[in-house]
């Protein structure tokens, strides 16, 4: 169930209402988001597509609680992040959010392994729980084989995969990716849409995708478009029913 | 949940060139610091190791030194039959003193520097028991004849065993050459004190000082009891570790002082350095640090881990700059002592704990440079940070 007009019944995962935000630039305001509600199901795939300065990787970042919003409320899973103080919302995205970046966003000097593990270093679990679980999301990924590597001496493709795992690592409430294969080329970005497919239907993640490519937008089960900060059904994709 | 420390430590080393630099500044000031302080604790410990607790010397009030004090022959012998005074059989052991300067060409140099040459008792190897004869014998009562300390054999020219000398009007065979367990008399000259008088035309019943070996160390109270409370005397006495400590005091002050000025000179610089390292760590790490504060990192953890990686090249700058230094321990110089206008020779010393001061003063550098670049470094709008290349 995936909604932008405010009616949805009270169950999604993700529910944003009213939701506007506004940069200073010099003496220009610029109203990115106006009024933006929207519904996100557990177990969705939602693709953001919209031009260049429409506002996409910024309601990713409200989404995730990178940033906060002008106005308006965002609820996950029952908690409204907006009015959070930072402390709470740094714990808040630790427990609930996984971040997959454009640009991968691993730590150079960290192996396939630590950079895995990072996540992890914020729960609970033992050492030995650590590395069962990361093991466990580098064979998701299928990079056993390069637990050890660092990212410079992986592909791009295998450094989007890598991050994949991270963000899959800690079981986040749901998945948000910034142009996941932006950087990648058409076979590479082929296979980590296959693997963002198979997270949404073998492990029923949930997955808001900010895109600009129609191919990796029809993997998604609806597509939005968001258009002078305004976001409007854009139907389905081809990889469910909206 | 701190940030795991490898990340800061292959991060120093990918960046090494910038670290190394920063690794360099805060060496060298660690080094000069510590070698000042080396330099202020080995003249103080080769002053202070001159003395024994079980000594009192004994001055007339109010002179700071031996070089400004009399005491006349028939002080010295009250200060004789006072308690606590140690014997050899029934004689007193008790030493009047005559102190003189006198200036002799360094080997080293060339130049002319003053050495202290003090006239002693026949007894002054039984009240000095650090001091022994290493080469030759002790002087003869009566006689011109000169026993030298072994830095000062080394420090002047003409002062072999058997050589003659001459100042002060008079002509001096050296006789023997002594061990004074590296104290400032083995900078000395030592003779017969009535000939040193003699030959200085000074009058014949007035000392400089007066040291006399005690019974034991407990004893020193009741001597100077016994003699400050005397009508006759009009002295002050001190146990003499104390009078060779405070006569260290001018001289261990001023090094220290200037040591911790140019250290502190030094130290801006290298807090700089570090400071720029970490700054420019910062700038290169923007969106990395932005990434972890996106997996949930709370800011305490990143300035930690930015204070710890800054800590860590501080660190490794105070261990080289106290490896560096090491070798100096045991260096001999020498210096003008401004409490007798001679020339001392000393050893730099350092000391474990002058090794920790070292790596104390690094990682306050390293403290001073680290937190203002780990604050900036969470003060940046994590989605603004993200979108940085």
């Amino acid at each position: 169930m995936v909604r932008v007009d405010a009616k949805a019944n009270g169950n999604s995962l993700v529910q944003v209402r009213d939701l506007d935000k506004k940069y200073q630039r010099g003496s220009e305001e610029i109203h990115v988001l106006q009024g933006l509600n929207l519904d996100v199901g557990a177990g969705e795939f939602v693709a953001f597509m919209g031009p260049s300065g429409s506002g996409k990787t910024t309601l990713l970042n409200l989404l995730g609680g990178l940033d906060l919003p002008t106005s308006g409320s965002i609820k996950v899973a029952g908690d409204e992040i907006t009015h959070m103080s930072a402390n709470k919302l740094t714990a808040w995205r630790a427990r609930h959010v996984g971040f997959i970046f454009q640009m991968y966003n691993l730590i150079p000097v960290l192996t396939a392994f630590q950079n895995v593990e990072l996540p992890l270093l914020l729960t609970r679990l033992s050492k030995a729980e650590r590395r069962q679980h990361v093991e466990t999301a580098l064979a998701v990924v299928g990079l056993s084989d390069r637990m050890k590597h660092y990212p410079r001496q992986l592909s791009g493709g295998q450094e989007q995969r890598v991050a994949i795992a991270r963000a899959i690592v800690a079981d986040a409430t749901f998945l948000l990716a910034d142009e996941p294969t932006g950087d990648l080329d058409r076979k590479s970005a082929g296979e980590i849409m296959d693997l963002l497919e198979r997270l949404v239907h073998e492990h029923a993640k949930t997955l808001l995708m900010v895109t600009h490519d129609p191919r990796a937008a029809e993997r998604a089960h609806v597509v939005l478009h968001l258009d002078k900060g305004v976001l409007v059904e854009g139907g389905a994709g081809g990889g469910g029913e909206a | 949940m701190a940030i795991p420390l490898v990340y800061n430590v292959r991060s120093v080393r990918q960046r090494w060139t910038s670290s190394v630099v920063a690794v360099l500044g805060i060496a060298g000031t660690v080094g000069v610091f510590v070698a000042m302080l080396a330099m202020a604790r080995g003249f103080k410990a080769t002053l202070v190791s001159s003395g024994s607790p079980r000594n009192a010397i004994v001055r007339r009030a109010g002179a700071d030194s031996e070089m400004v004090s009399a005491v006349s022959l028939d002080q010295l012998h009250v200060i004789e039959g006072a308690p606590g005074v140690a014997r050899n059989g029934s004689a007193p052991l008790v030493s009047g003193e005559v102190v003189v300067i006198a200036g002799f060409n360094l080997k080293s140099t060339g130049t002319v520097a003053n050495a202290q040459v003090r006239g002693v008792s026949g007894k002054a190897l039984e009240i000095r028991d650090n001091v022994r004869v290493i080469q030759g014998r002790f002087f003869k009562p009566g006689l011109a004849e000169l026993v030298v300390g072994r830095n000062a054999v080394k420090s002047y020219a003409g002062f072999d065993l058997g050589s003659t000398v001459k100042f002060g009007g008079g002509t001096w065979t050296v006789v023997g050459i002594f061990d004074a367990g590296g104290s400032a008399f083995d900078s000395e000259i030592w003779c017969d004190a009535n000939v040193l008088s003699q030959v200085y035309k000074r009058p014949q019943n007035v000392f400089q000082s007066v040291t006399a070996r005690l019974e034991s160390p407990a004893g020193f109270s009741a001597f100077k009891d016994a003699l400050t409370s005397d009508p006759r005397l009009s002295v002050q006495v001190d146990r003499e570790t104390e009078y060779y400590e405070k006569q260290s005091r001018g001289l261990t002050t001023m090094i220290r002082v200037l040591g911790f000025l140019v250290a502190f000179v030094m130290g801006i610089g290298a807090v700089f350095g570090a400071l720029n390292t970490m700054y420019s760590a910062v700038a290169e790490r923007a969106r990395e640090i932005a990434t972890i504060r996106a997996l949930g990192f709370g800011r305490s953890s990143l300035i930690v881990s930015f204070v710890l990686e800054a800590l860590f090249i501080a660190l490794l700058g105070g261990i080289v700059g106290c490896v560096a230094v090491l070798p100096m321990n045991g260096f001999t110089t020498g210096t003008m002592n401004w409490q007798t206008f001679s020339h001392v020779a000393f050893a730099f010393k350092v000391t474990p704990g002058l090794l920790g001061l070292g790596i104390g003063f690094a990682l306050l550098m390293g403290l001073v440079g680290g937190v203002p670049p780990a604050v900036r470094a969470v003060r940046r709008p994590i989605a603004v940070a993200l979108r940085e290349l």
